[in-house]
């Protein structure tokens, strides 16, 4: 029991962290990205090159190498969704909703295909693996690394957290949200900040990328389609354009499916995720926390 | 005569077409050519891998047309497509295998559980805004490959094979390539032609509405969720029946044949076509299908020049390389041929 609480929680600060940068964008300028889930594919490849290239890293310091790698992959992911923004996604704002999303599957389709031009269609296994001691807390097997891994994710989340809540330019993400005209009249400059909300997102998603990489080990051009279905749902699940919900929504996904590939079985596990996706947008399309409009963002 | 006329652009004639290459494009007699031509290629190349190519490139159209039905007339995003196949595909393949049918007798069969699939994600999700349906289907499409791969009565990762043919009278298999090749280029040509069709009927209006201003549609009287159920219930139906065509194709039905990736190239197909042109769609599907076999140093890099193509082309001209033009005269100046009606409002 302890054992699937952990594990859900585990793997649901993973959703939590890619779902934010979703429900972000969704938020601001109500566009489904699509390419989310492949700029986590993207960070967990950047991460990849980036440790290959620095060659052997002795064990004892492959967490301060990780943090290093970590911190120049979400540098060059959030490049990567600047681009993507001002490329595909700038030029059909108001254009109608079909063709946004098309391009964004669009989107999504280059960037699979195009790591697996560069980097070869095959699995790739992660230059290091995070290893640490394997302790027992309350009857629920927990490793260091998982203990490291969500420690980082929660620290990217309290973060932002403050960001949108404190500054002037997390002020004005909300303002947009609210009406982007309006904020532009009052003086916000709307591209910047959608330029940086698409930065804060696409790096938060390369973070787990990478943090995927280290703990799985594992990562091939493919790996952030599923992941990417996944996150939507938990940002459905906690009323989408709403972080603090996306949070939540990760870590009820996380926990559904822990316990459903429990009862039902591990092969399930997927099927599980999208029957509660549906369930939500048919029962309670808002989320769990999406009538508070005035803390959407 | 005002009242469809678009306030906000400058009104465009549309005449009869002025180049010669339109002129040829539109012609009525175009799709008679096209299904001539279909049906001389045996006559060019009759290979076993010509006809195995050609059969998959016609079922690739009949996907495609349906598919124009929902994402090209209604303007909604469908993803999981290809799970409708797989729900016709794997009906016939079961029942046809567990009765020893002719696969032809399972199409009541199939079209039962594909409008029922149809049902059971169009009607919770079509209330809601269009994107949710997009990733809905996305769901969809992986749920449906996964069960399939999950239960013991669909074969598991291994799929049915052995499904008997399509049908078998005295002397003429339907299974023989050549003649599974000219019955699937009528029956694809039937629905490619009912779809174009129902596209102009008034259902086929009532989605160009719907897909142009949802609300000015609802306001004019037009009830926006059963229209759109039943453009996503007719899709549903061609990928059935598409699947039908795809297990007698193969005789073998297994979850690999509809994973994502069959999904986007059938949208693919729909979008760089031409969005709601029924002749667009289909040089769109036979261009995706037939081209990587024609020039193989293309096919390795064809998804990510696919990806790049699509996004060029929604931006540069979201309206497909080949879109639908305003062709609805007015009544009174049907018979004169020479209409004035604006294009289609597109953004």
């Amino acid at each position: 029991m302890t054992q699937l609480l952990w594990d859900g929680l585990f793997v649901g600060s993973f959703y939590a962290l890619i779902a934010l940068g979703y429900s972000m964008v969704y938020g601001i300028i109500k566009l489904l990205n699509f390419a989310h889930g492949d700029v986590y594919m993207l960070g967990a490849f950047i991460g990849f090159a980036l440790l290959s290239s620095m060659g052997g890293i002795p064990a004892s310091l492959s967490l301060g190498a990780l943090l290093i790698v970590l911190l120049v992959s979400m540098l060059i992911t959030g490049t990567a969704g600047v681009l993507i923004e001002r490329l595909a996604y700038r030029p059909l704002r108001g254009a109608p909703r079909l063709a946004v999303l098309i391009t964004a599957v669009g989107v999504s389709f280059s960037l699979e295909y195009g790591i697996a031009a560069i980097a070869g269609p095959n699995p790739r296994a992660y230059p290091i693996r995070l290893e640490g001691g394997v302790f027992q807390v309350l009857g629920a097997r927990v490793s260091l690394p998982q203990i490291v891994l969500m420690l980082i994710a929660a620290a990217l989340m309290v973060a932002l957290n403050f960001y949108i809540q404190k500054t002037s330019t997390g002020r004005a993400m909300r303002s947009i949200a609210l009406d982007a005209n309006a904020s532009l009249l009052m003086g916000i400059n709307v591209n910047a900040v959608i330029t940086r909300t698409f930065f804060i997102g696409s790096a938060l998603a390369g973070a787990a990328g990478v943090m995927a990489g280290a703990y799985y080990g594992k990562i091939d051009f493919l790996m952030g389609f599923i992941i990417g279905l996944k996150a939507f749902t938990a940002a459905v699940i906690g009323g989408i354009g709403n972080i603090k919900g996306a949070m939540l929504g990760g870590l009820v996904l996380g926990f559904v499916e822990a316990f459903g590939s429990e009862w039902f079985g591990g092969e399930w596990r997927d099927v599980f995720a999208f029957a509660v996706l549906i369930l939500f947008l048919t029962l309670r399309p808002t989320g769990i926390l999406g009538e508070r409009v005035t803390e959407r963002m | 005569m005002s009242e469809n006329v678009d306030t906000t652009q400058a009104p465009l004639k549309i005449g009869p077409p002025r180049s010669r290459l339109s002129r040829l494009l539109e012609s009525r007699q175009l799709g008679v050519v096209a299904l001539g031509a279909a049906c001389l290629a045996p006559f060019v190349t009759a290979t076993p891998y010509a006809l195995n190519v050609m059969t998959t490139a016609a079922i690739f159209v009949m996907l495609a047309s349906g598919l124009n039905i929902v994402v090209g007339y209604c303007g909604l995003l469908d993803l999981g497509y290809i799970a409708f196949m797989a729900v016709g595909a794997y009906t016939a393949g079961i029942i046809s295998k567990s009765f020893e049918l002719p696969l032809i007798f399972t199409i009541p069969a199939v079209l039962v559980m594909t409008v029922l699939a149809g049902l059971i994600i169009g009607a919770p999700t079509l209330r809601l805004r269009s994107d949710y349906l997009a990733i809905v289907t996305l769901g969809f499409g992986e749920i449906t490959r996964i069960t399939a791969n999950n239960l013991s009565i669909t074969g598991g990762p291994s799929g049915i094979f052995g499904i008997p043919g399509l049908l078998k009278i005295g002397g003429l298999d339907v299974e023989e390539p050549a003649v599974l090749y000219y019955v699937t280029v009528l029956v694809v040509a039937g629905f490619v032609l009912a779809s174009a069709r129902l596209g102009k009927s008034r259902l086929g209006r009532a989605w160009r509405f719907v897909r142009e201003d949802e609300d000015a549609a609802e306001a004019m009287g037009i009830h926006t969720y059963k229209v759109k159920l039943l453009a996503y219930i007719f899709g549903a139906i061609w990928g059935g029946l598409g699947g039908v065509l795809f297990a007698a194709h193969l005789s073998a039905v297994s979850p690999q044949s509809f994973i994502f990736l069959q999904s986007a190239l059938v949208l693919m197909a729909v979008v760089l076509g031409g969005m709601g042109n029924m002749r667009g769609v289909v040089i769109g599907a036979l261009v995706i299908s037939l081209l990587p076999e024609l020039l193989r140093e293309f096919a390795s890099n064809r998804y990510l020049a696919f990806g790049l193509l699509l996004v060029i082309v929604m931006v540069f001209r979201p309206q497909g390389f080949w879109p639908a033009r305003g062709y609805e005269r007015e009544r009174a100046t049907l018979e004169a041929g020479a209409a004035a009606v604006p294009t289609e409002k597109r953004r």
